[in-house]
């Protein structure tokens, strides 16, 4: 079935369409290829064998008494464990939350189910979605398809690995600061932050709400834009969900036309301190959109300099806010209850053996951040600079359509290196973190192998609130004049099936 | 340099409800130290009176009509629960804590 396995999710929905293939056949195709590579890659903490096939053939039951279906009717997807889903088991890869079964879906995964797509199972991630490289999993370490020594990324690394081995065609991820972008980049994938409130966070594992976005990942931009727009637009049930239409992104990915689009090229995001071969790929990326006649600008954002900070303060604030939710009580692991401990007691053992070193590490950053004296001149500090990023990003959009970076400063880097030295690994989040503070829509797309390692560099395209669309459409110019040269970069990963 | 004492690190754990043990109070007292140094960068960007922003975009609160409407039965909210008794949650003691 290596045929069904090399189409893209558009392809294999416009087959599915027609009947040429059956949701039943692509499925076991993709369930037959988990079977066969997960073993080395490690990308599914679930796989729902018995559920994927039942709602497989529910699609092939529909067409056949005669239903119009959907564009991604029937295509797999492989979904984020971050994610409630009512029929598998939900943990954000932490031990706290092992076996947990929701009793409620996540709006993310009913749209899914809605739009007719088929979910393979669960992704791992860094835990609670704290981390760059998936090495914060409390079960498995996630391998680059590109080169198993290194990292996939993160938070969403089992999503990027899954897309990258060709074991889903889709996977949905969440960027809280880089989460979906930064592991496309260093896939070789195209990985989406729509705009905040964009997409629902409805039954989404809170890290920091008011950064957390679902988006999805895709092998192609086109992919990457139907998979945003089957689960994106308003919901009632998250009340910071914006009452608008999902902005045109198939129609952009679709069109890729960049003639007389202003782009700006921002200088604090690209330093001699990045890796020479993505700064060279992101170089030869901007020259040729002004050659596809885009009007290239530098333009200085001063304050992304700080945006870093002002995360690593915002992020865990929220974060040790959030996670007091997990008190032993109500659902979840409990530890220590032998009829003679408190409940508090229970409640602080269970969560010392429940959480992992980094998401402890969070709660206590936040948890000193809040805290009375400290409150002004860090939280506080760090809410001004978030106000500062904002306007920078207004001014800049004032004079450019789009502003594009680096998604990364180095490419995938080695597993453990970076595993026991947070400040190092907190930096693979630099370029990506300025629009998740400034709540607008965000993009990566590949733009090449940087030349020195081989390995995939990702060009990001930031766009303003609700012009989700513009990513798209820079993505899909860059995409169809590299692919037109080189053919698809991920057709080179060792994982390719073609 | 910020430097966090070990106490300070002790009453941290206790506010944030984790019950370290001796090593990792002595490993976040000095990550926590480094990380607090690199990210009070913001402190010398964030001068004068720039108003905070909590969230990127503004918002307002929304209400919905206060309507019953199905949820969960009490089977499916205890689910998952790690200890039921008559239909409720079981806890451990609560009262007395001071003790």
């Amino acid at each position: 079935m290596s045929e069904v396995i090399g189409l893209g999710a558009a392809e294999l929905g416009a087959a599915i369409k027609t009947g040429e293939v059956s949701s039943e056949e692509a499925t076991t195709a993709y369930l037959d290829r988990i079977a066969t590579v997960d073993g080395d890659i490690r990308a599914f903490l679930h796989v729902g064998r018995e559920q994927a096939l039942e709602q497989a053939r529910a699609v092939d039951a529909r067409r056949a008494e005669g239903a119009e279906l959907g564009p991604l009717a029937g295509v797999p997807v492989a979904h984020k464990d971050v994610f409630t889903t009512r029929d598998m088991p939900t943990t954000a890869a932490s031990k706290i939350l092992e076996g947990w079964r929701p009793p409620y879906d996540a709006t993310v995964t009913a749209r899914l189910r809605e739009a007719g797509m088929v979910i393979l199972g669960k992704t791992n991630m860094d835990e609670f979605a704290m981390g760059s490289s998936t090495e914060n999993s409390a079960y498995q370490v996630t391998r680059n398809p590109w080169d198993t020594t290194r990292i996939p990324g993160g938070s969403s690394g089992g999503s990027s690995a899954a897309v990258a081995a060709f074991e889903a065609p889709l996977a949905t991820g969440t960027d809280t600061g880089g989460s979906i972008r930064q592991p496309a980049a260093v896939c070789g994938l195209v990985g989406g932050k729509p705009t905040y409130g964009g997409s629902s966070r409805y039954g989404m594992i809170a890290f920091a709400s008011s950064l957390d976005t679902p988006g999805p990942f895709a092998r192609n931009v086109l992919d990457a834009a139907l998979l945003h727009e089957a689960f994106s637009g308003h919901d009632p049930r998250d009340s910071t969900s914006i009452e608008a239409a999902v902005p045109p992104v198939v129609e952009a990915a679709r069109n890729g036309d960049v003639e007389g689009l202003r782009v700006g090229v921002v200088k604090e995001l690209d330093n001699d301190g990045f890796q020479p071969g993505v700064r060279q790929r992101f170089r030869e990326t901007v020259e040729l959109l002004e050659s596809l006649g885009a009007k290239v600008v530098e333009v200085s954002c001063p304050s992304f300099d700080a945006a870093l900070s002002a995360y690593y303060l915002i992020a865990p604030s929220e974060c040790s806010s959030n996670l007091a939710r997990f008190d032993a009580m109500r659902y979840g692991l409990r530890v220590g209850d032998d009829g003679t401990r408190s409940a508090e007691e229970v409640m602080s053992l269970t969560r010392a053996q429940g959480f992992g070193p980094e998401v402890k590490r969070r709660i206590m950053l936040g948890t000193y951040a809040l805290s009375s004296g400290y409150y002004d001149a860090y939280y506080g500090s760090a809410q001004q600079v978030r106000t500062l990023i904002k306007r920078d990003f207004d001014a800049a959009f004032e004079n450019v359509d789009v502003l594009v970076s680096p998604t990364t400063p180095t490419t995938a880097f080695p597993i453990g290196e970076r595993s026991e030295d947070p400040m190092a690994m907190y930096l693979a989040d630099l370029c990506t973190i300025p629009s998740n503070l400034a709540g607008n829509a965000s993009l990566s797309v590949p733009c090449g192998l940087a030349p020195e390692d081989g390995l995939p560099v990702g060009f990001q395209v930031m766009a303003p609130p609700l012009a989700d669309d513009r990513t798209y459409r820079v993505a899909a110019a860059v995409e169809r004049a590299l692919t037109g040269r080189d053919g698809a970069l991920i057709a080179r990963s060792p994982y390719a099936v073609a | 340099m910020t430097a966090i004492t070990r106490d300070e690190v002790a009453h941290l754990a206790r506010l944030s409800r984790l019950a370290l043990d001796e090593s990792e109070l002595d490993t976040l007292a000095a990550q926590l130290g480094d990380i607090l140094t690199a990210v009070a960068k913001v402190q010398e960007v964030a001068q004068g009176d720039i108003p905070p922003s909590s969230h990127a975009l503004p918002l307002t609160n929304v209400y919905r009509p206060d309507e019953a409407r199905p949820g969960l039965t009490p089977e499916q909210a205890l689910a998952g629960a790690p200890a039921v008794e008559d239909q409720r949650f079981r806890v451990p003691r609560i009262l007395g804590e001071e003790e």
